[in-house]
Order: structure tokens, then C-alpha cells, then sequence
């Protein structure tokens, strides 16, 4: 069972969401694991300061040329949609940032000159913070390409009975890749015009995927009414309202799960893991 | 023509509102949304958009069931799992789907043809500060980045013909590949952050993204009372990255409900006061400040861009 902390826009309350609701499903039954999948602004472990028990360098295939064999026809470059391989005479030049690793040049070298080596795009660990389960992916600065990462670190996360994702912020490949194959989304949104507007687009990627979505509105008394609207149109289940409380803020602020600070957030966060685990009972 | 750019590391620590405020600090600017994932400034800048245009970003594959001999050999070579069984043979799916050919490639009945991947949407549109220049990006689209190259393109171009001699570039949130294309080749970035420690730790690391970029940088704190202790932090990070604090700007609880109205915070007593402050520093720092001052600065502009550079 995966459960997807989204949200199209970035500071809506992701990271507030899926720590406090891991840690709450954790304390309620085992093999839950809070994993964190925005890779290119890992927070989560700010939050748990796990014990890590495995930590790799992750990495993704590029080809390099193998030796003297190359011919310097081009049907590498011509093959590649990306333009991460240029031909030059007995030599090609491979950019990494650009490469897809889909193989096609190392298929088209009529010579078989090209090999894949691993390039080192990020870091993924596996923890454990109590009884709970920790996996993180982190970009390395630099990097442009996430989506892979984010791939690797939802699989080594899926190993959980529970896996709840906290997902990279956005639409497009890096926040797909995070949340294809959740079992619910759970989207954070706030209810204000920026809010209301990503809300429409995590929607509609939702059912671009054809996944089911839950909502959570955070700060929900500072803004308008129009977020509601659009979740009651769209028959979206609101699982909690999290009003603005500067304790909360405070307790976020200062690397602190609020849940343990705030009573009356620690509420709202149980609640909405009873609902998850009632909806889940029978799937997992 | 100087472009600048606002970024966070942090989604939503402010980049946006703080762009609809710069805008009409600026007067007369072009503007970029980069954030094509999630594009806001045009609910803060009012006006009408030009023709919704499409972007068109690499191909995506299609299967010609009439051909195709369910041989499996596609299903192998693909590495993006694009390519699934279905009743009648195999079909790709244009969400996975990369358009990298491995699948037509591998074929031996020539069954796989490409179609063009419509990406996106983009268009331009006439403000009372300007043009703005905004797109929207396809669900699950991997392009980001081509698409904010291309807006900044227009962008420069719209400057350009209209003798205007400032771009202000809303940046995405993170340290992947839109933000490479949102602050490649800018004269200056402005960092937004916050004084928790989430905004912290994804200031520093979007400050080395921009090191390694070696641009001119400075950091606004926005909701800055907060948490004291978390300011502090901003400070030491600043100071330790070598990148100046443009200013700060305390937090305002009625400013989300203020953006329906696309009110930027310019119009709360106090909260002006600062943005102003920042956009002062923001010319001193990382521009000419004859073009980024709100009075004419002439004196001392070349002392202070030196002054910028050495601060990269």
C-alpha cells in the first residue's frame, strides 16, 4: 500500500502532512516508512534525524566509448533523440546531463564500441526512526535530471507494508514518477488563487494517471472559499482542515514534528490515519 | 538588457509574490513565469493573454497494431516501461514513453511510427508593467526545462523590440533542470527563504546550484519573524556562501487572502516598507542600478556592480 503526499504548488504543507501522518500510522501498526522522493528538496530527515543503516550513492548508465574502435560514422549521434552524443572523427562526446540511458546509441554502433558506465546523480539511505521505516533519495547540486532518483527511491521505499511518499511538488515527469503507482494521493493545498489553481493541475494529473485523491486543506482559514468548491465538484474527500496556528509554524520551523507539540494538530493527524487505515483495511 | 531571477530552493517561501511585487516596483519590465509546472504570476498581474500557442517537445511512439507480430522485442528494449501487452498485441503509453526509438529500433515489422509530443501551452500577455510571458506544462511532461529556455528566448526578444531593458524570471521551486534554464545566463538571482529549517537546508543547496553557475546572488528572508532563531541561521548561511541578505520581509497572515485581489503585500503598511528595502538592494547588488532603482541611482552604480561581482 502506497500513500502519495502531493501538491502541485511547493510550501503547501507536504513534508508537515506526510511526517506526522507516518509517524501516526507508525505508532498504529508496523511496517509503515515515511519516504521522502522530492529529491531535489529532501526535508523529511530534518524532521526524524533517523538511524541510518544503509546509505548508497545512486546512479544512472551513460555511454562511454570502449577503446579504439570507433569508426566515427555518427549512427550514435543520428539515433540519439536527446542530443547527448556528438560524433566527431574516431571520438565521441557523450553530455551527461542530457542523456535519457535508453540504450538506443549503444544499439545503433554498427562497431559495438560503446559501453555504459554509472554515473553518481545522488544518494539514497534506508533508516529507521523508531519502530518506523526511513528511505530518502538526494539530488546531487548540479544534477539536472531527478526523475530516475525519484524512481529508485519510491522502489526501495515500496519494500514497506506502507510507504508514504512525500512527493516532489509539481506536474510534471519528477512528480509522476513519485506518485504513478500510489494507491491514494493525498493532496496538500492551501485556499488561496495560487492554491486553487495547482489544485486544478494536481487533479488533472490525477486523473491523467487515473489515480484516486484524497485532499487535506492546511492553513485553512487564510484564503477563500473556492478550494472547497472545486473538491466538492470533483467529489475529492477532504480528510482534514489544518487552520494556520502559529505553534504549528513554530514547531515546523524548528525541525519539530508538530504533531508532538500540538495537541490539537496530533488530533487532526490521528484522525485522518484512522480514516487512511479503515479505507486500506481490506488492501493490503 | 539585464534579466534577474527569483528562486528558492523551498517551494512556497514567497518567489511569486515577491515577482508580482518586483513587477510593479520595476514599472516597466518584461516577465517571466518559469515555474511552468505550477504557474502563478498571472493571477497577480492583471490583463489579457495573446493566443494560447502550442510547445512541442520530442515524439512519443505508436504502435500499428496491423503490423505488429507480438514478437516482444519492443517490451525488452524499452527502459521506461512504456511499452505494455494489451488484448490485441502491444500499445505504448505516451506518459512513460520518452520517444527514444529503442522500441522502433528493435522492430521487425516496421509497426512503430512517432507522432510530435504536444508539451505544452504558451502565450504572452499585456500588463500595465508590461509583458508578461507564462506557459503551462502537460501532465507528466519531462520538457520543463526546453520550455522555460524558450520563454526566456521570447522574453529577451519582447525586450528587446520594445526597448525594455529589464526581465524579471519567476523561478521553479527545487535544484533540478527548470532551475538550470531559469538562471542560466541571468545577471542576478534573488534566493527566497525562510527562517525554518527546511527553507535553510534548501537555501544551501540551491546556493551551490547558482555557485556552480557562478552568478551574482542575494537572499531575501521573507516571512522573517517566524522564528528568530531560524533568521540567525539565514545570516550564517549567507555569510558562509558569501552571498549578502537583500532584506527581509515579516510574515503577514492576511497577505493569502490579499492575492485574490492580486495584491502583493505592497499595499500592507510594513510589509512595503521591506519589499521596497529589498528591491533597493536588489539594484544595488545585483544590478545597474539604473535600470533596478526605484529613484535614478547614477553615482556609484559602477563601484557597486563591481562590488557585486566580487561578492559571486
Amino acid at each position: 500500500m502506497r500513500l502519495a503526499v502531493a501538491s502541485g504548488k511547493g510550501g503547501t504543507g507536504k513534508t508537515l502532512v506526510a511526517t506526522n501522518l507516518a509517524w501516526s500510522l507508525a505508532a498504529r501498526r508496523a511496517g509503515v516508512a515515511y519516504v521522502d522522493a522530492d529529491v531535489e528538496a529532501p526535508n523529511g530527515h530534518l524532521f526524524f534525524q533517523p538511524d541510518f543503516t544503509w546509505i548508497e550513492r545512486h546512479g544512472v548508465p551513460v555511454p562511454t566509448l570502449d577503446g579504439a574502435h570507433c569508426a566515427g560514422c555518427g549512427e550514435c549521434a543520428s539515433a540519439c533523440q536527446f542530443g547527448a552524443i556528438v560524433s566527431g572523427p574516431d571520438a565521441v562526446t557523450v553530455y551527461p546531463d542530457l542523456c535519457h540511458a535508453c540504450g538506443v546509441c549503444l544499439r545503433a554502433c554498427p562497431e559495438a564500441s560503446l559501453r555504459e558506465v554509472v554515473r553518481e546523480t545522488g544518494t539514497l539511505r534506508r533508516g529507521h526512526v523508531g519502530r518506523m521505516g526511513f528511505v530518502d533519495g538526494t539530488l546531487d547540486p548540479g544534477e539536472a535530471r531527478s526523475a530516475p532518483l525519484i524512481q529508485a527511491t519510491v522502489a526501495l521505499g515500496g519494500e514497506a507494508n506502507l510507504a508514504v511518499l512525500d512527493a516532489p511538488p509539481g506536474t510534471s515527469c519528477a512528480a509522476v514518477a513519485a506518485v504513478e503507482d500510489a494507491d491514494l494521493v493525498i493532496l496538500v493545498c492551501e485556499p488561496t488563487p495560487f492554491g486553487l489553481h495547482d489544485l486544478e493541475l494536481s487533479l488533472q494529473m490525477c486523473a491523467t494517471l487515473g489515480l484516486e485523491a484524497a485532499a487535506v486543506i492546511n492553513r485553512s482559514d487564510l484564503g477563500d472559499s473556492q478550494v472547497r468548491s472545486l473538491l466538492a465538484r470533483e467529489r475529492v474527500p477532504v480528510l482534514a482542515e489544518v487552520p494556520f496556528d502559529p505553534e504549528i509554524a513554530a514547531a515546523c520551523a524548528s525541525g519539530m514534528l508538530a504533531s508532538a507539540q500540538v495537541p490539537g494538530f496530533a488530533s487532526t493527524v490521528e484522525a485522518v490515519a484512522d480514516q487512511l487505515l479503515a479505507r486500506c483495511g481490506g488492501r493490503q | 538588457m539585464r534579466q534577474i531571477a527569483i528562486v528558492s530552493g523551498k517551494g512556497g517561501t514567497g518567489k511569486t509574490s515577491l515577482t508580482g511585487a518586483f513587477v510593479r516596483l520595476a514599472g516597466r519590465c518584461v516577465a517571466v513565469d518559469a515555474d511552468v509546472d505550477a504557474a502563478n504570476l498571472a493571477l497577480l498581474l492583471p490583463g489579457q493573454d495573446d493566443e494560447w500557442r502550442p510547445f512541442e517537445a520530442g515524439r512519443r511512439a505508436v504502435i500499428d497494431p496491423g503490423r505488429c507480430s507480438v514478437c516482444g522485442a519492443c517490451l525488452d528494449a524499452c527502459r521506461f516501461g512504456a511499452i505494455r501487452t494489451v488484448e490485441l498485441g502491444v500499445e505504448s503509453d505516451p506518459i512513460r514513453c520518452e520517444g527514444c526509438g529503442a522500441c522502433a529500433q528493435v522492430c521487425g515489422e516496421e509497426a512503430v511510427s512517432f507522432r510530435p509530443n504536444r508539451a505544452g501551452l504558451w502565450t504572452t500577455r499585456a500588463t500595465p508593467w508590461g509583458t508578461l510571458v507564462h506557459a503551462t506544462l502537460g501532465v507528466a511532461q519531462d520538457s520543463s526545462g526546453k520550455l522555460v529556455a524558450l520563454l526566456r528566448r521570447e522574453a529577451r526578444r519582447l525586450a528587446a523590440r520594445d526597448g525594455v531593458d529589464l526581465v524579471l524570471i519567476d523561478g521553479p521551486p527545487g535544484i533540478g533542470c527548470p532551475v538550470h534554464a531559469a538562471i542560466t545566463g541571468v545577471d542576478g538571482v534573488v534566493v527566497v527563504t525562510e527562517p525554518t529549517e527546511a527553507g535553510i537546508h534548501d537555501l544551501a543547496r540551491v546556493l551551490t546550484v547558482i555557485g556552480h553557475f557562478g552568478l551574482p546572488s542575494g537572499i531575501v528572508l521573507n516571512k522573517a519573524d517566524l522564528n528568530a532563531p531560524g533568521a540567525h541561521v539565514v545570516e550564517t548561511v549567507a555569510s558562509v556562501h558569501q552571498v549578502p541578505l537583500l532584506g527581509s520581509i515579516p510574515f503577514e497572515s492576511r497577505l493569502p487572502g490579499l492575492l485574490g485581489r492580486q495584491e502583493t503585500g505592497l499595499e500592507i503598511d510594513g510589509v512595503r516598507e521591506a519589499i521596497l528595502a529589498c528591491w533597493r538592494a536588489v539594484g544595488e547588488v545585483l544590478g545597474d542600478s539604473t535600470h533596478l532603482a526605484l529613484e535614478p541611482v547614477a553615482a556609484g552604480a559602477d563601484h557597486r556592480r563591481s562590488r557585486a561581482a566580487g561578492l559571486s
